[in-house]
């Protein structure tokens, strides 16, 4: 029988929206309600959680593990040690993997893979259309049927209109969340970064904000006249909070993700042709950036997720035009995060449904993202005053492709406990 | 009882006591097909076209067998060997074989509306053999008549109808004659193939396989055409397979005399279980014969009954 009592922690919780101060009992994995008894209790574990937040644990819900087919940029181990690391108990892969994760083998493979590990939750995230080609749709109900969570076009956007209408539809019949990366790459073009001021300073081509608009745009308006639910992924632009208003407005059921690093840093950090700062949606500029923590602040936004997208140093180690778009993002997703907090832009209950919350209830992941008896014993335990600089040297994931190396943090993870077990981090 | 129109269009055209007077005659054609002798001689004198601008083995073979035994004269035009592939116009094929003095055309076509246009520019009665998407008015008919071989009444009877039903001209005709005559109406399948807009409270999209067939009094089977892996209809044939077939293990769910259809051609283990027909759970062959004897008295009705 495992045991743990976490004592004295700050419980945030985003399912009874409440932050007290309270002990959370963990028994065999799962939630349990306190018992007067564990107090004198023999063989438990017990968490000192003074004046630390207990959340239920963090879910990201956007992650490339490069397995299978590019494990020399991450594992689907060095990807799981790299999300603990970061303070998640949970992510979601997506699904352009070589091959892709268009079908029951390779969805299989990494669900197998993944628990061989006994380290987080991974869910796997589907493709929608068969080789992420957009010619033809996966096999949707076999994904399903064999533990996918959702289905995504990531990474290689559904430009056929029909194509994205019948996936929306087909995905409902199975009630398969569908999650859009949406991006008119005809009109991005050959664009490395934000088109503006410093992709004409730099002589770089650019992406103009709109090819990201257009098709947010056009993704809202399939989701209200089919009447299917959506999922926009790493949204970034200040027109884009424009639609997710409208879209609010209007009560279409759509949700929408940012990432960490659009309202933590601007374009600017391409200035010095650093590849490392090289990602689509591309970073935009201090207005955008503004806009994006403006729209956190009002609760526009559903979830947080890091788009993690581990490269290598070789192939990141080019000019802009040639590295491949992509950062990671898992160990610093959580306190990039934090900073909004201690801008007083978010509430940690804002955080909690962010990352937790909202990612299982969109996912539909059961037993996960609040602190009920009975649920599963994931939890992230956060000391928002811990501060640490992000080393190179310490990254846990198989790549270093990160724009915040060396960047002083002021927040992280504690502890994640993971269906009950203990990872001191 | 008397039935005043030239053609059969679409159900939509019947009232409910029209569509049992068909039923009522079918059932008397029915007993010719019986007879040692097949044929009698109540057609004698009319000439007959079948024009079919769709490939049809059962329809087609269906209204020529109805048109012997009714001893009229039959002339199957074959679209592929006639004017048409030179050019001419469906109004001027149509206009010339009048003018050979035509007493009827059965017309399958491609593009939903054809029969209706043919029906507006000839004097000739015009029998709906199959439209495009829209309607299979005699399949419909065909379907009631075999129901109520096995069912007292349809009105309240829970009917399953499973499949491509957006593209099924079958499933549209059986929609709005089922309604009619009060039956309560569940719809499943892929969403990609399920009608969007539905006005009729009677009508309901199931939520599920399970949901659709349980306690069914009858389930209507569709047949789903391979060409609906393009344009994104369905991922592939096996995962129709997997996911929208009608198995033994769910066929447990309906009620207990449960009668189950299917239009033909069957795509066995595609939509539905070779087993269940094999074990001749379905009703599927008594279809086929009540075909000619519907065709028989659309025909009749149309042509004999209007002008005796």
């Amino acid at each position: 029988m495992k045991k743990l009592l976490i004592k004295n922690g700050i419980v945030v919780d985003p399912f009874t929206d409440t932050q007290v101060k309270r002990d959370i009992y963990i028994e065999n994995g799962l939630i349990k309600d306190v018992k007067n008894e564990t107090a004198g209790a023999k063989d438990i574990n017990i968490i000192n959680a003074d004046n630390l937040f207990v959340l239920p644990g963090l879910i990201d819900m956007h992650v490339h593990l490069r397995e299978p087919g590019f494990e020399y940029k991450e594992t689907i181990k060095t990807g799981m040690e790299a999300a603990i690391a970061g303070g998640f108990t949970s992510i979601c892969c997506m699904p352009n993997s070589n091959p892709v994760n268009d079908c029951k083998e390779v969805n299989s493979f990494i669900i197998n893979k993944a628990k061989s590990f006994d380290l987080c939750n991974v869910f796997t995230i589907g493709a929608i259309s068969r080789g992420n080609e957009g010619l033809n749709l996966a096999n949707i109900g076999d994904l399903k049927n064999s533990g996918a969570v959702a289905i995504s076009d990531d990474g290689m956007p559904v430009e056929d209109s029909s194509l994205m209408a019948r996936a929306l539809l087909y995905a409902k019949t199975f009630g398969m969340p569908v999650i859009s990366h949406s991006e008119d790459i005809k009109l991005r073009g050959k664009g490395v970064m934000n088109e503006g001021i410093i992709s004409h300073t730099l002589g770089l081509n650019g992406i103009p904000s709109v090819a990201e608009e257009i098709a947010i745009f056009r993704d809202i308006k399939l989701a209200e006249y089919f009447g299917a639910s959506l999922h926009i992924a790493h949204v970034s632009t200040k027109g884009s909070v424009e639609l997710i208003k409208m879209a609010k407005n209007n009560g279409i059921n759509i949700t929408f993700e940012t990432c960490p690093h659009y309202f933590s840093i601007t374009e600017e950090s391409l200035l010095s042709y650093n590849t490392n700062a090289k990602m689509n949606p591309p970073l935009r500029p201090q207005e955008d950036v503004n806009a994006i923590k403006n729209a956190l602040r009002e609760g526009l936004f559903d979830v947080i997720a890091s788009d993690h997208a581990p490269h290598s140093e070789d192939e990141k180690n080019t000019t802009l035009d040639e590295a491949p778009f992509g950062i990671i993002g898992l160990e610093t997703s959580l306190a990039l995060t934090l900073g909004l907090y201690h801008e007083k832009y978010l509430s940690m209950i804002d955080i909690a449904n962010l990352m937790s919350y909202n990612p299982a209830k969109i996912l539909k992941l059961q037993n996960r993202g609040a602190i009920i008896n009975g649920n599963a014993g994931d939890i992230t335990i956060i000391n928002p005053e811990k501060e640490w600089t992000y080393k190179k040297e310490n990254i846990k994931s198989l790549s270093k492709n990160s724009p915040f190396i060396n960047k002083s943090f002021k927040g992280a993870a504690m502890y994640a406990i993971i269906n009950g077990k203990i990872f001191k981090l | 009882m008397d039935y005043a129109k030239k053609d059969l269009i679409s159900i939509n055209d019947l009232s409910k006591s029209d569509i049992l007077y068909f039923i009522d005659t079918a059932k008397e054609f029915k007993k010719i097909s019986l007879q040692d002798i097949k044929k009698v001689p109540t057609m004698r004198g009319k000439t007959i076209l079948n024009l079919f601008f769709e490939p049809s083995t059962r329809t087609k073979t269906s209204f020529e067998i109805a048109q012997k035994r009714l001893s009229a004269d039959t002339i199957n035009l074959s679209i592929s060997q006639s004017s048409v592939v030179k050019g001419e116009s469906l109004s001027d094929t149509i206009l010339n074989l009048q003018a050979m003095k035509a007493d009827a055309f059965v017309i399958r076509h491609y593009e939903s509306g054809a029969p209706f246009f043919i029906s507006n520019i000839t004097n000739a009665s015009v029998i709906n053999a199959g439209d495009g998407i829209n309607e299979h008015p005699t399949q419909c008919l065909l379907d009631i008549m075999t129901i109520f071989e096995h069912k007292k009444e349809i009105k309240s009877l829970k009917i399953a109808i499973i499949g491509d039903i957006v593209h099924s001209r079958v499933a549209r005709s059986d929609i709005a004659g089922l309604s009619k005559l009060g039956a309560e109406i569940y719809l499943y399948g892929p969403q990609t193939l399920m009608p969007r807009f539905i006005n009729s409270d009677n009508i309901k999209i199931a939520g599920s396989m399970d949901n659709a067939v349980k306690e069914a009094d009858v389930i209507i089977m569709l047949r789903v055409q391979k060409e609906r892996t393009a344009f994104y209809f369905i991922p592939s044939i096996e995962e129709y397979r997997n996911y929208f077939k009608l198995t033994g293990e769910i066929l447990k769910l309906a009620s207990k005399d449960v009668l189950i259809l299917h239009p033909g051609p069957v795509n066995r283990d595609v939509e539905i279980s070779g087993s269940i027909i094999n074990s001749g759970k379905t009703a599927i062959f008594e279809q086929v014969e009540n075909g000619i004897a519907i065709r028989m008295a659309c025909l009749y009705i149309l042509l004999g009954g209007r002008h005796s």
